[in-house]
């Protein structure tokens, strides 16, 4: 490993980086344009954040994607931590194979055809069964929980097959149930991967649209769907605004998770130096 | 029935509690037991997946035969019953049929298949020197370059693909800077262009290129290529005899990342794409939303999901067993 960049290096990290976040530099500059015009610099104004807090619309459909995100991503965590530990833990069951498969499809079956499959789903679920009578909070959920739990499997599984066995089983000598070994020493262990399976999940989920739109029925708009319906039509400085708060959000959110994770692997390492020399 | 031949574990023998099965005695008790307590891993997932995942594409399979009707649902039951109480089932094949004959349906799957691919390619070329040069970089600069890298990920997905209309629209910043500079003297038209569509999906999804391609390349034996350099070999030798060849499994990764969901993309088509960025994802969306044809948008989609996401899976499929039986 080279200690200092050579220039050729430096010179393709800063092109690539420039790629990823001009887009997203310039949007937020616009978002502070006191013009409705994009070409137009009226001067620096917060008018398009203010009048983003009072248009009703966004923040209902707003509020909607979060219920929706929290429901959904934390059911998926809980489904998916289920099934990591039965691929992980279990070598042989019946239905290993399947549940194998339709936990990583997600990853590969493209939105639009899950969304489709699933109205029709909904759909015809209704009409023979009389539920769901309408399609709204809980069809979404539904939705949701599929993909989330996808890569929530996909986040927990390798955390969960480095765990150290030895220490469960430790613990089940000394007396422990094998469901209390579990939540009081493996759980911690893959704590971290709960975490940002969570994270991820929650994120996905306030970001979809294609399946969202197939699953949510008439006046029940997630925030992607508000979102898509106003910049099909163009350009709009409302929605710079808005896409601003969300960036600068997840930016400061992924920023202090990055410090805490630090935090915790730099007291773990200390931890591991004093127990090695004590 | 189930199987008991299952690997008993341990601790389900050294376990001192007495649990309500135990009562039955000895080793029936405690395997009994124990398949009630796996039982209860398995099943809850697994049965969400068949009823919220599974059974939906049987619905699209089965709506694929149907007819539409302007009803509610839009849709003929395949099961019907005739007045003196027979049950009839009715199956059309028309919608397959008409698959072929539209145009638009092979227009738009070649049109994805061929965006997809070269996406892919450019993405491959871009994100190579990038995956690189982070591997090569000093270990604290390169978790702060993998953070970098990561970050947009987090964001929003459709804001992102939004925020490149302020560079690629007619009065966008690309356009605004080349007229000022005076390389060119009327507004380039990039926006609802297939130029645009590609420039989405590279911009969208090179994260998913470097991210694969850093992981193997950061594996890379170092000691490898100083032995090279020292028997002669120039550089270009050993990146093609030596770091390429290894760096092969983050090539795939990466390009499987690529190029599954920028074949079925709606968003950037949707967004940025203009009317002859055919794109099956769109095709589906209007066939659906516009059309309101259900019974033909589930033959795509079936068809859709043989003729490219079967591959895939099966590729992964064998990958993963590879992968399992070392």
């Amino acid at each position: 490993m080279t200690a200092k960049l050579p220039l050729g290096h430096v010179v393709v990290l800063v092109l690539g980086l420039t790629f990823l976040y001009l887009p997203i530099l310039v949007l937020i500059a616009y978002s502070f344009n006191a013009s409705a015009l994009v070409t137009v610099w009226g001067g620096f104004s917060a008018v398009w954040y203010a009048r983003l807090l009072h248009n009703p619309q966004v923040l209902s459909a707003a509020l909607l994607s979060l219920e929706v995100g929290v429901a959904a991503t934390s059911i998926a965590v809980l489904l998916g931590t289920l099934a990591a530990v039965a691929l992980v833990r279990i070598p042989r069951f019946r239905g290993r194979f399947l549940l194998t498969g339709m936990v990583h499809a997600p990853l590969v079956v493209p939105e639009i055809i899950t969304g489709i499959t699933l109205l029709l789903l909904f759909v015809s679920m209704a009409d023979a069964l009389g539920w769901p009578r309408h399609r709204g909070y809980i069809t979404l959920v539904l939705a949701h929980i599929s993909f989330c739990m996808a890569y929530a499997v996909v986040t927990i599984q390798p955390r969960l097959a480095g765990a150290d066995r030895a220490l469960e089983e430790a613990a089940m000598d000394l007396g422990a149930s094998p469901l209390r070994a579990f939540v009081e020493i493996t759980l911690p262990i893959i704590s971290p991967a709960l975490v940002s399976a969570w994270l991820l999940g929650l994120t996905l989920s306030l970001d979809d649209l294609v399946i969202s739109s197939f699953v949510a029925g008439p006046g029940s708009s997630t925030l992607p769907m508000v979102i898509y319906s106003k910049v099909k039509l163009g350009v709009s400085p409302d929605m710079n605004a808005l896409a601003s708060l969300v960036i600068m959000m997840v930016g400061i959110g992924v920023a202090c998770a990055g410090w805490v994770m630090r935090r915790a692997e730099v007291q773990r390492l200390k931890d591991r130096q004093l127990a090695e020399q004590g | 029935m189930l199987k008991l031949n299952g690997r008993i574990e341990t601790g389900a023998w050294t376990d001192g509690h007495t649990r309500p099965f135990a009562v039955t005695g000895g080793v029936l008790g405690a395997v009994a037991d124990r398949l009630r307590g796996r039982w209860l891993l398995i099943v809850p997932p697994l049965l969400f997946l068949v009823v919220f995942f599974l059974v939906p594409f049987a619905f699209a399979f089965k709506i694929s035969f149907a007819d539409a009707v302007i009803a509610i649902p839009p849709f003929s039951h395949l099961l019907g019953s005739t007045p003196d109480g027979h049950t009839t089932l009715t199956v059309t094949f028309d919608n397959y049929k008409y698959l072929f004959t539209d145009d638009v349906y092979l227009l738009s799957y070649i049109f994805s298949l061929r965006t997809a691919f070269f996406s892919t390619i450019i993405c491959l070329l871009m994100g190579y020197p990038i995956a690189y040069a982070i591997a090569r970089a000093p270990r604290s600069t390169q978790t702060m370059l993998l953070l970098l890298i990561i970050l947009p990920f987090w964001t929003s997905f459709l804001l992102r693909v939004y925020a490149l209309q302020g560079i690629l629209s007619e009065h966008g910043l690309l356009n605004s800077a080349l007229l000022a500079l005076g390389i060119i003297h009327a507004p380039l038209r990039i926006m609802h262009t297939t130029l645009a569509v590609y420039i989405g999906i590279i911009y969208s999804y090179l994260p998913f290129m470097i991210l694969p391609l850093y992981a193997t390349l950061e594996k890379l034996d170092g000691t490898l290529l100083e032995a090279a350099a020292d028997l002669g070999t120039p550089p270009w030798r050993s990146f093609v005899d030596i770091t390429l060849p290894l760096s092969l499994p983050g090539i795939i990764a990466g390009s499987l990342l690529v190029f599954i969901p920028a074949i079925g993309e709606f968003v950037i088509p949707a967004l940025l794409g203009g009317p002859d960025s055919l794109m099956i994802g769109r095709v589906l969306w209007d066939e659906f939303f516009a059309n309101h044809n259900w019974p033909v948008a589930s033959a795509v989609a079936t068809a859709f999901l043989v003729l490219l996401v079967g591959p895939i899976a099966l590729y992964q499929y064998y990958q993963m067993k590879d992968q399992a039986a070392p």
